[in-house]
């Protein structure tokens, strides 16, 4: 019987980290306002009186610069845990995560790898605009040479971070900005590690089944609550790494419910949605009973006043529309 | 304004399929008039409707699975005016009402809903759903927005009359079910009789001979009315219990154990057969085996029983222990009619016996009941002529 | 009738009794209570219907003779049926 006890997503971030500078020395964390500040949402909070200096850097407003400082510390042997604020804030350094990160081994013949971790806050909902609520996940996971994960539950937030830190090779991970403050449950003790490759189911289910990742999984179920007072007993698959994708999970998902229905925060074009969609067409379209469908954000630059916020983001109504379009009922 | 619930089939029996309405809104009912058709475990039921009126509105769709209690259909009093019905939970209704694919009712000038002017809409799983059942997807009805679905597909599914549309598994699955139960809740002790059936033989066989061939009796059915005759003696065999209490039957409807070819046994009741005299007997249990063997039963026939007479029949075993069927509180079991060494005045003779068996439940009679019931059975069959 | 024509008309009487014994094979010489799941019920129904289709009253002591698809066949002939 294994102990839990209850933290926010903020302080299974803050331990893991914490866990990880304490386990390897070449650990360090960089990025803007993680020292002094404690992070941009809190996440670092007295790890620089903890740790010191060397291992919690305050970085130059600069994320190209600093990311590919960051990728020159991990060529150089280093493990370092590179904080972008936001993935609004990544495109300028794309070039070094596409360019360099993802590309060095290939182009090194093997020679050379990047073990870097980067962590972004991502998505909307805090009424920060069109500049400052992208989520731009797929953009990452169409790019091959890294791994990209989308923790959605606190003991993801929790477990990830040291496994990723393990990997030899890049490993981009996506913090949705509105589960910061959500609890969750986590073990008290022991190796609290969790994969970065697996799907998790985490509501079983009969007649459809709702595939989705990071901030939109709790607007998933609690769009279950609603469907199932009425008779639809939907099954829920958190993605949890978005590249690679659990082709295995989602399959075996939909072979069961026959209907399928993705959540995704993103914009419907060329969205990961639209990946989804083609491999389930392609591996499991004999056992469809109703057309994939795709619950996405509005093609708009997202709006800032709250009520416009909402109505264009996936929200829970819209997926319990979209089931029970897929249900036919 | 009345609702139809689903009546109970059985101690098994929790739900079942709907596969056919026989009546349709409009329709005058009478008491015991068959209003639709589920297939259960045990086959197609009719089921009977209890009061007099007219049917008003159907709130179940062929195909759809019933529970035990779920209201069916709406059944108006005769001088009742038609008004709105009464609209069941279930999201039945929906269908109805919402259509895509063609014209909305109240424009007149558009295509009548009927015209199809699009292809069927087949989803994949559909398609091969269709394959594996034998289904023609041509005749399928399709569903809401003019797809054809799983749905459709599932209740499309050939439910022909010659077959009998059950299936073996399932009834085994039922049978087990009841006999665990009746194991395990019931009380049984046993009595039984060897009797000598000389005089009822000869006296059918002599029947027999003067009766043509289609007029003539089997010899368990002197034996059904000579058990009936003496269970209103004993009404302790005769009834059901439920919930801690026994409620003695006013009727002796009688089940009667029928096998069916691949091994189910089933054992639908013949009503009120204390009244039946033998040819009306026999009349019912021809038409009864006829309508097990084509897998088309009354709800009331498997529901109603009081109690069961089991004849194993000719060159089975000597004598049978069944379990009783709940919630009944007794079975009658025959073996087979051999010749047997007799005693008979000190002397010994070769004479026709038949050992019966009577099973009860002991919360509600003992041996004593049952030994009473097997001495007036006895002395019932001495005097066939009388039966 | 031949043989054959006579031992059709007995299968055609049994199949009408019991039609899911369709497409059995019918061994000429094994009872009918032996080869197939027939009762004393499904028996009579089936001497009920010969009798229909012949004509021919039986007795309940020939019973016996007509257990086997040979054994009606000849029980047919003694009765002068088919000639």
């Amino acid at each position: 019987m294994t102990l839990m006890r209850k933290i926010t997503y903020r302080e299974a971030v803050r331990e893991a980290l914490k866990e990880a500078l304490e386990r390897d020395e070449r650990v360090f964390l960089m990025g803007e306002d993680v020292g002094r500040y404690g992070g941009a949402y809190a996440c670092s909070k007295g790890l620089l009186q903890e740790f010191g200096e060397q291992r919690i850097r305050d970085t130059p407003l600069s994320e190209s610069g600093f990311v590919g400082a960051g990728i020159g510390a991990a060529l150089g042997g280093m493990r370092p845990v590179i904080e972008i604020m936001t993935v609004n804030f990544s495109l300028l350094a794309l070039d070094q995560i596409v360019n360099n990160a993802a590309t060095l081994r290939h182009m090194s013949g093997g020679q050379l790898s990047v073990p870097i971790v980067i962590r972004m806050a991502t998505g909307a909902g805090r009424q920060l605009a069109a500049q400052h609520s992208h989520s731009l996940e797929c953009w990452f996971a169409h790019i091959p040479g890294i791994k990209v994960l989308a923790p959605a539950t606190v003991a993801d937030a929790r477990g990830m971070l040291w496994t990723a830190i393990l990997d030899p090779d890049p490993v981009v991970i996506f913090e949705h900005a509105t589960l910061y403050n959500e609890e969750g449950e986590v073990g008290a003790e022991g190796d609290l590690g969790v994969d970065i490759e697996c799907a998790a189911v985490r509501r079983a289910g009969r007649d459809a089944t709702i595939i989705t990742y990071g901030g939109s999984l709790k607007k998933s179920l609690a769009a279950t609550e609603q469907l199932a007072s009425d008779g639809i007993d939907c099954e829920v698959i958190d993605l949890r790494a978005l590249r690679p994708l659990d082709d295995k999970a989602i399959m075996a998902s939909v072979v069961k419910t026959h209907r399928a229905v993705i959540v995704d925060e993103g914009w419907r074009s060329g969205s990961l949605s639209a990946e989804i969609s083609a491999r389930i067409m392609e591996q499991a379209l004999y056992d469809l009973d109703a057309p994939v469908a795709r619950v996405c954000s509005a093609e708009v630059p997202i709006p800032y006043p709250r009520h416009l916020e909402i109505a264009a983001t996936p929200q829970p109504e819209a997926i319990v529309g979209a089931v029970r379009g897929v249900m036919r009922k | 304004m009345i609702e139809f619930r689903m009546p109970s089939l059985g101690a098994d029996m929790e739900a079942a399929t709907l596969v056919e309405w026989v009546k349709k809104p409009g329709d005058r009912l009478k008491r015991g008039d068959v209003i639709a058709v589920v297939e259960t475990q045990k086959g197609a039921i009719e089921i009977e409707v209890f009061n007099d009126g007219v049917l008003d509105e159907i709130l179940t769709n062929i195909g759809e699975k019933v529970p035990v209690g779920r209201a069916i259909a709406t059944i108006r009093g005769m001088d009742e005016a038609l008004g709105p019905a009464l609209r069941a939970a279930v999201p039945v209704a929906a269908p109805e009402k919402i259509a895509p694919v063609t014209a909305p009712p109240e424009e007149a000038a558009r295509p009548p809903p009927e015209t199809r002017v699009v292809q069927a809409q087949i989803t994949p799983a559909a398609r091969r759903r269709a394959q594996e059942l034998g289904v023609d997807l041509a005749a399928v009805k399709p569903g809401l927005g003019g797809v054809v679905g799983l749905d459709q597909v599932e209740a499309a599914r050939p439910v022909t009359k010659e077959r009998p549309g059950i299936l073996f598994d399932e009834m085994r699955n039922a049978i087990a079910a009841a006999m665990a139960r009746s194991h395990r809740e019931i009380p049984h002790y046993y009595v039984a009789s060897t009797i000598d059936v000389s005089r009822l033989m000869d006296w059918l066989e002599a029947e027999n001979s003067r009766r043509s061939v289609p007029a003539r009796l089997i010899c368990a059915v002197p034996l059904m009315r000579a058990a009936a005759l003496a269970l209103k003696e004993t009404p302790e065999l005769n009834g059901h219990y439920e919930e801690g209490r026994f409620e003695p039957a006013g009727r002796v409807n009688m089940g009667v154990a029928v096998a069916m070819r691949g091994g189910g046994l089933i054992a639908p009741a013949i009503l009120e057969a204390e009244i039946l005299d033998m040819d009306e007997l026999m009349e019912r249990l021809r038409d009864l085996v006829a309508r097990v063997r084509g897998g088309r039963l009354r709800s009331s026939e498997l529901s109603q029983g009081t109690v069961t007479f089991s004849n194993l029949g000719e060159e089975t075993a000597d004598s049978v222990l069944p379990l009783i069927y709940p919630p009944q509180v007794a079975i009658i079991g025959c073996g087979q009619i051999a010749e047997r060494p007799w005693a008979d005045h000190g002397a010994v003779v070769v004479r026709r016996t038949l050992t019966v068996s009577v099973a009860g439940d002991h919360r509600v009679s003992d041996g004593r009941r049952a030994a009473q019931f097997l001495t007036h059975f006895q002395q019932l069959l001495h005097n066939p002529e009388k039966l | 009738m031949t043989d054959a024509e006579l031992a059709e008309l007995v299968k055609s009487a049994l199949l009408k009794v019991a039609p899911d014994l369709a497409g059995e094979e019918f061994a000429a010489e094994k009872r009918f209570r032996d080869q197939f799941e027939v009762d004393s019920m499904d028996l009579l129904n089936f001497m009920i219907e010969l009798h229909r289709t012949t004509g021919i009253d039986i007795p309940e002591r020939d019973y016996p003779k007509l257990e086997t698809l040979a054994g009606c066949v000849a029980y047919l002939k003694t009765k002068g049926f088919g000639k």
